[in-house]
């Protein structure tokens, strides 16, 4: 192992770090707006939205990230979507994530217990407020660690944004391996960086839902 | 003196696919009354409970409250949701899971329709909330989160969430049916104390005790048809129906020891 290459690189890596981090929390942020919208769509939307969605959560389950950037990053200007590198990544990740999100939402929803539905429907309570003040909040609840371990598969996924030249991470490895041949220390620090940032999220995750399960656990 | 509604069911009939669930029913429930629907399980009690509040859709015949049909402006066209929201507003419900929202304390529980349905402010949903709370005998644990309480508290808690709304009407499926026995004894005095209000009461229960001494008239249901209605006594004790001496003997049976 050769580590002197990182007094050079060590700056462009951490740069690349910071976008790769930057591109997760976009996509997981974007990524899972747009699967709850997807959800609530499909829980409570006409029946023809509902198919329509479904249609793409199929097709988007079923194809590569991969396959899903390069139609978007080099087939987009043919019909007049012109993106550069990061908006495109983003939007490709955003895109890839969601039908995966939605279904997450859709499993949180569907263990709200009927019950606690139907006692705020019998008071009264309007639909909007029983999403809001039922269903988001123990779905959610419910949903948490589904929804941790996917973002988790997403930062992993961020490598792949390198093929269209958005420079994260991998893209700047990439770099650094053919500029000095360094692969094995490059893959080595990128594994490293990887590691480091799942085991932040996963540590986080579960804080977070120690926190907002505390009042539903039965405690004798 | 609570301000109490009347139920009228005119020829109601429900199916669940090819299934007939409730067949013709016609029962007459007089403002200020407690009327008991008691009868083996899977004959249509609790269908026909939801069906006064609309949380179960009938397929014909009416359910009026107050001479006014809930679920449908006409036979076979439906209600607007608000209109259904503000028809709902009046009636109470108390389910055999209690379910009580358990993200919430026992007060949010309890003040979240003051807040949301009634449009009251927070401070003043809150004070009711504790009101309401107080009269089910739970001042001291307005803050507890339902996994905190027991069965009975949480039951409870259901009642007050119910009664705070101010309803003219109160529904109970099966209220003590998940508790515990020893704590069967608490729920029930919170209802005959509502009883004793005159607020009208319909109680979906296997409790023959409550329905004999509380109830001004029980519903014998078996196979989604109404048996018979009539005086606690009358049904309890001088059944004339072979049906409800069967299901008395089996009761008793079962009580026995």
């Amino acid at each position: 192992m050769e580590w002197s290459v990182f007094q050079q690189y060590g700056p462009m890596l951490l740069r690349g770090f910071g976008i790769t981090i930057f591109c997760w929390i976009m996509g997981t942020i974007l990524g899972m707006a747009l699967g709850l919208m997807i959800a609530l769509a499909q829980r409570y939307g006409p029946r023809p939205l509902r198919w329509l969605l479904q249609a793409y959560i199929e097709v988007i389950r079923g194809t590569p990230f991969l396959v899903q950037l390069f139609v978007l990053y080099y087939g987009g200007p043919l019909v007049g979507l012109r993106l550069d590198a990061l908006p495109a990544g983003l939007l490709g990740l955003t895109i890839y994530g969601s039908p995966y999100f939605a279904e997450i939402f859709r499993s949180g929803f569907n263990a709200v217990p009927k019950g606690q539905i139907e006692a705020a429907r019998a008071i009264g309570m309007a639909e909007v407020s029983i999403i809001r003040r039922i269903l988001l909040p123990l779905g959610l609840v419910s949903a948490l660690p589904a929804l941790v371990n996917f973002s988790i598969i997403l930062t992993k996924e961020t490598v792949i944004l390198s093929i269209i030249t958005v420079p994260e991470l991998m893209y700047q490895v990439s770099r650094m391996s053919t500029e000095t041949f360094r692969y094995l220390e490059a893959n080595f620090v990128l594994a490293l960086f990887f590691w480091g940032l799942v085991e932040a999220i996963s540590r986080l995750g579960r804080r977070f839902e120690t926190r907002i399960t505390q009042h539903l656990i039965e405690r004798v | 003196m609570v301000q109490a509604s009347s139920v009228e069911i005119r020829k109601v009939n429900k199916f669940y696919g090819p299934f007939q669930a409730l067949t013709d029913i016609d029962l007459s429930i007089p403002p200020g009354k407690v009327t008991c629907l008691i009868g083996p399980s899977g004959s249509g009690k609790s269908t026909l409970l939801r069906c006064i509040n609309f949380l179960e859709e009938y397929d014909s015949g009416e359910v009026l409250i107050d001479g006014q049909m809930i679920g449908y402006d006409a036979p076979g066209k439906k209600m607007s949701g608000r209109k259904l929201r503000e028809m709902r507003r009046g009636i109470g419900m108390v389910f055999q899971q209690f379910n009580l929202w358990p993200h919430m304390t026992a007060q949010e529980n309890v003040a979240e329709g003051l807040i949301r349905v009634r449009g009251l402010p927070k401070a003043e949903a809150a004070s009711r909330a504790a009101e309401a709370l107080r009269k089910v005998g739970l001042a001291d644990r307005m803050a507890n989160h339902p996994a905190r309480l027991s069965g009975g508290q949480q039951q409870r808690v259901a009642i007050a969430r119910a009664i705070a709304m101010e309803p003219k009407l109160m529904l109970f499926d099966e209220p003590t049916s998940a508790l515990d026995p020893e704590l069967v004894g608490e729920v029930l005095t919170v209802m005959k104390t509502l009883a004793s209000e005159g607020m009208t009461m319909v109680v979906v229960t296997h409790e023959m005790g409550f329905a004999a001494h509380v109830a001004d008239q029980v519903a014998f249901m078996e196979a989604g048809e109404l048996v018979a209605v009539d005086a606690p006594s009358r049904i309890l004790h001088q059944p004339e129906d072979a049906r409800i001496q069967s299901f008395l003997r089996t009761y008793h049976e079962r009580n026995a020891f």
